[in-house]
């Protein structure tokens, strides 16, 4: 089994903790994987994307091949239309609906909707909304890990909420239960 | 034991474990999470490694090469174009040898996901004549760390290790060994006095070494043959043996490289093998021009230069596939609404109020120009400022405003960054004060190297002295705070410094707002433990 992911939102989102989390889970069940990061100047405010792979089996290419992802899990909507080529035909694309504008000519939103709208499968929430209702202003990417967790059939929400666990235990307690209370909001937020 | 680490982490650790006694370093993409996992891991910590910052590539360069006379193995970390900053030194360490394993990692950046060019470190294995090792993925990474210092010690040679963008900034598990100890061979009982007469004697040394590093490579458990069928054989240089294999599997002819000078006798043994030859390859055709020299002209070469790889830029499972004759998978097209969303400079930057007060007051002039350099503030260059004139290399900002004010032209402005001055603005300075030359040069001094990540930046706290040192007449060293309610007083104080007719500087200071906020939750955070 294996399962290729794009991970994209804008630089301060938070898409690498998200990789960080699915990556923690993904050694602890033993699986190799390979995750490539983008660092450095693309980070102020401009768009971001992280090549996730999962697989039972060895993994060679830091990147996924065009065509052939199985996710696209994007903080915002038109990042999730950014790295279209690379998905799968049959492939999901789970992300937030509000738009993060920090340029001028951002599309109108009607336009991104109705392409996102002709696409096989797609999962789209207000994952700002959610995690404010759940008292974590800053946990939307959580949320949007959770609306995903669903669709990575690989890892169970049980291992991703022990990665969480992990990965948050040093900021404290509060922290980690307010990450576990946005997964699981957006877990149950699917609409199926 | 596993690891889940990045390329760099790799690295970091591989080389801690094979006994470092110090790292140097300048920050550079992408080659900074080298030095600071050293800088952040506890053993390293416990043994006293060496790993604070460097005030640029050439000073880290001549440093390790201090700490391999005295017998410690040192590392040198660097993005590519900090191998030209550096290279003096580095070619002159091939000719006085080393003692002590002296490992330098140049990280290269084909794509130029955050570089000016994409030149291939390679070519400076080759221009030094020492060896190359070149991982294909994280695990290699850090096996290869105990190798490159084993090889320098043997061949008393600097060892270049040599990755790209997307090994550096990819993560995958690591299984990792036990550290060795620090390793200490005492003082070098040699002189390294480059006197031409010596020298020649040294060069010729050098020259003799060749046939032992060839020797090296030949045997090398990183280069290896894999037998799969077919007529073609594919040379999968670094990295681009996982495209080639993500691509055919192991239904190829493939010969893995990951250990420079190229290994002669397995590439003829490739060629008399198979009908044609394809050479797969991140960065420039550097193995594709040594084989079709190897091979003569004659034998049927692709790669890079025949154009069935891209001419530039980094490969891709795509293009590689493609190269390759294998079939890809059906795609979506590309959005025809998706905007660029280029990066820019944070909402609150100083930098920010640094760019409106010089556009301000620039304006007035009926032409002017403003000289960048390389750091957060070259996105200056971008809207809404669009301020820059130029960014070339580190410290170009000067002494290009320098040569535009020597041949007459006036507003000319320079805007350097603090630990950018401190890389390699200072000297241009110095000439500048010299000449005399009209010029006003800006050190937006955020008190941190930002770009990458907020590390230390060298001169914090000593730059008005250096500038005076420099001999910028003290009155016309001006400090301001970058904040919207000062903005009349910066104005101002540009204006009366770029009337000035001399060297002028300004420093607009306030802290970076990244690290601030940083190092804030910081603080907080050891109040909660307190």
């Amino acid at each position: 089994m294996k399962i290729d992911i794009i991970l994209c939102g804008v630089g301060g989102q938070g898409i690498l903790s998200i990789a960080t989390i699915i990556g923690e889970a993904a050694t602890k069940a033993g699986l190799n994987l390979k995750q490539a990061e983008v660092h450095g100047m693309s980070q102020r405010g401009g768009d971001v994307q992280s090549h996730l792979r999962l697989s039972d089996e060895a993994i060679y290419s830091d990147l996924i091949a065009q065509g052939s992802a199985d996710m696209i899990i994007s903080m915002e909507p038109m990042e999730s239309l950014r790295y279209l080529p690379y998905l799968a035909k049959d492939g999901k694309i789970v992300t937030g609906s509000e738009p993060f504008v920090n340029i001028p000519n951002y599309p109108e939103m009607e336009s991104v909707q109705k392409e996102l709208g002709a696409l096989h499968a797609v999962d789209i929430m207000d994952i700002d909304a959610v995690a404010k209702s759940v008292g974590n202003l800053r946990g939307a990417n959580m949320v949007l890990l959770g609306m995903a967790a669903r669709h990575i059939q690989i890892l169970s929400a049980e291992q991703l909420q022990d990665a969480i666990r992990t990965i948050f235990a040093r900021k404290g307690e509060s922290v980690v239960e307010a990450n576990l209370k946005a997964f699981q909001a957006g877990f149950n937020g699917v609409q199926e | 034991m596993k690891k889940l680490l990045l390329g760099d982490e790799a690295i970091a650790l591989g080389a801690i474990h094979a006994g470092l006694g110090g790292v140097y370093a300048y920050p550079g993409t992408p080659s900074t999470e080298i030095t600071e996992f050293i800088q952040a891991d506890a053993l390293a910590r416990e043994r006293g490694v060496h790993s604070r910052w460097c005030t640029n590539e050439k000073t880290a360069m001549e440093a390790a090469l201090g700490m391999s006379y005295a017998g410690r193995r040192a590392l040198v970390c660097m993005k590519h174009v900090g191998m030209n900053v550096a290279a003096d030194a580095f070619v002159n360490s091939a000719i006085t040898g080393v003692h002590a394993g002296l490992v330098v990692v140049a990280a290269d950046d084909p794509s130029m996901h955050s570089s000016q060019n994409e030149q291939d470190s390679r070519f400076y294995g080759a221009f030094a004549m020492v060896p190359i090792m070149e991982p294909s993925n994280q695990q290699e990474a850090y096996n290869m760390m105990q190798s490159a210092f084993e090889l320098s010690e043997k061949l008393r040679e600097p060892v270049i290790v040599r990755v790209v963008t997307r090994l550096a900034h990819s993560r995958a598990a690591v299984e990792v060994h036990e550290a060795v100890d620090v390793q200490n061979l005492g003082v070098c009982q040699e002189r390294w006095v480059l006197l031409p007469g010596i020298a020649r004697a040294r060069y010729a040394a050098l020259i003799d070494k060749q046939a032992d590093m060839l020797a090296a490579s030949e045997a090398s458990v990183y280069n290896k043959q894999e037998c799969g069928g077919g007529s073609l054989g594919i040379i999968a240089c670094g990295i681009g043996y996982n495209y080639v294999k993500e691509a055919v599997g192991s239904s190829a002819n493939i010969l893995k490289v990951s250990q420079y000078p190229l290994p002669e006798k397995a590439i003829r043994r490739l060629a008399s093998e198979n009908s044609s030859i394809i050479v797969v390859e991140d960065g420039q055709p550097v193995v594709e021009q040594q084989v079709k020299a190897l091979l003569g002209a004659e034998y049927p070469l692709k790669g890079r230069l025949t154009g069935d790889l891209p001419r530039a830029g980094e490969l891709t499972p795509d293009n590689v596939a493609q190269a390759l004759g294998v079939e890809q998978k059906p795609a979506h097209a590309a959005s025809a609404i998706v905007a660029p969303r280029p990066p820019q400079l944070c909402q609150g930057c100083g930098h920010r109020d640094v760019y409106a007060a010089l556009n301000q007051v620039l304006a007035t002039y009926p032409d002017y120009r403003i000289f960048g350099d390389i750091g957060c503030y070259t996105l200056g260059a971008l809207p809404p400022f669009k301020a820059l004139a130029s960014c070339v290399d580190m410290g170009a900002s000067i002494t290009m405003a320098k040569g535009a004010a020597d041949a007459g032209f006036f507003p000319s402005v320079a805007i350097i960054g603090d630990s950018t001055f401190t890389h390699s603005g200072m000297t241009g300075l110095l000439d500048a004060v010299n000449d005399k030359s009209n010029i006003t040069v800006v050190i937006s001094d955020n008190l941190t190297t930002g770009m990458t990540g907020g590390q230390d930046s060298a001169g914090t706290s000593k730059f008005e002295a250096i500038c005076v040192a420099l001999g910028v007449e003290p009155e016309h060293v001006r400090v301001v705070v970058p904040l919207p309610k000062n903005m009349e007083e910066i104005k101002q104080i540009l204006k009366e410094e770029i009337d000035y007719p001399g060297v002028s500087v300004v420093i607009p200071r306030r802290e970076c707002i990244q690290t601030a906020a940083r190092k804030a939750r910081e603080a907080r955070k050891a109040k909660e433990n307190a």
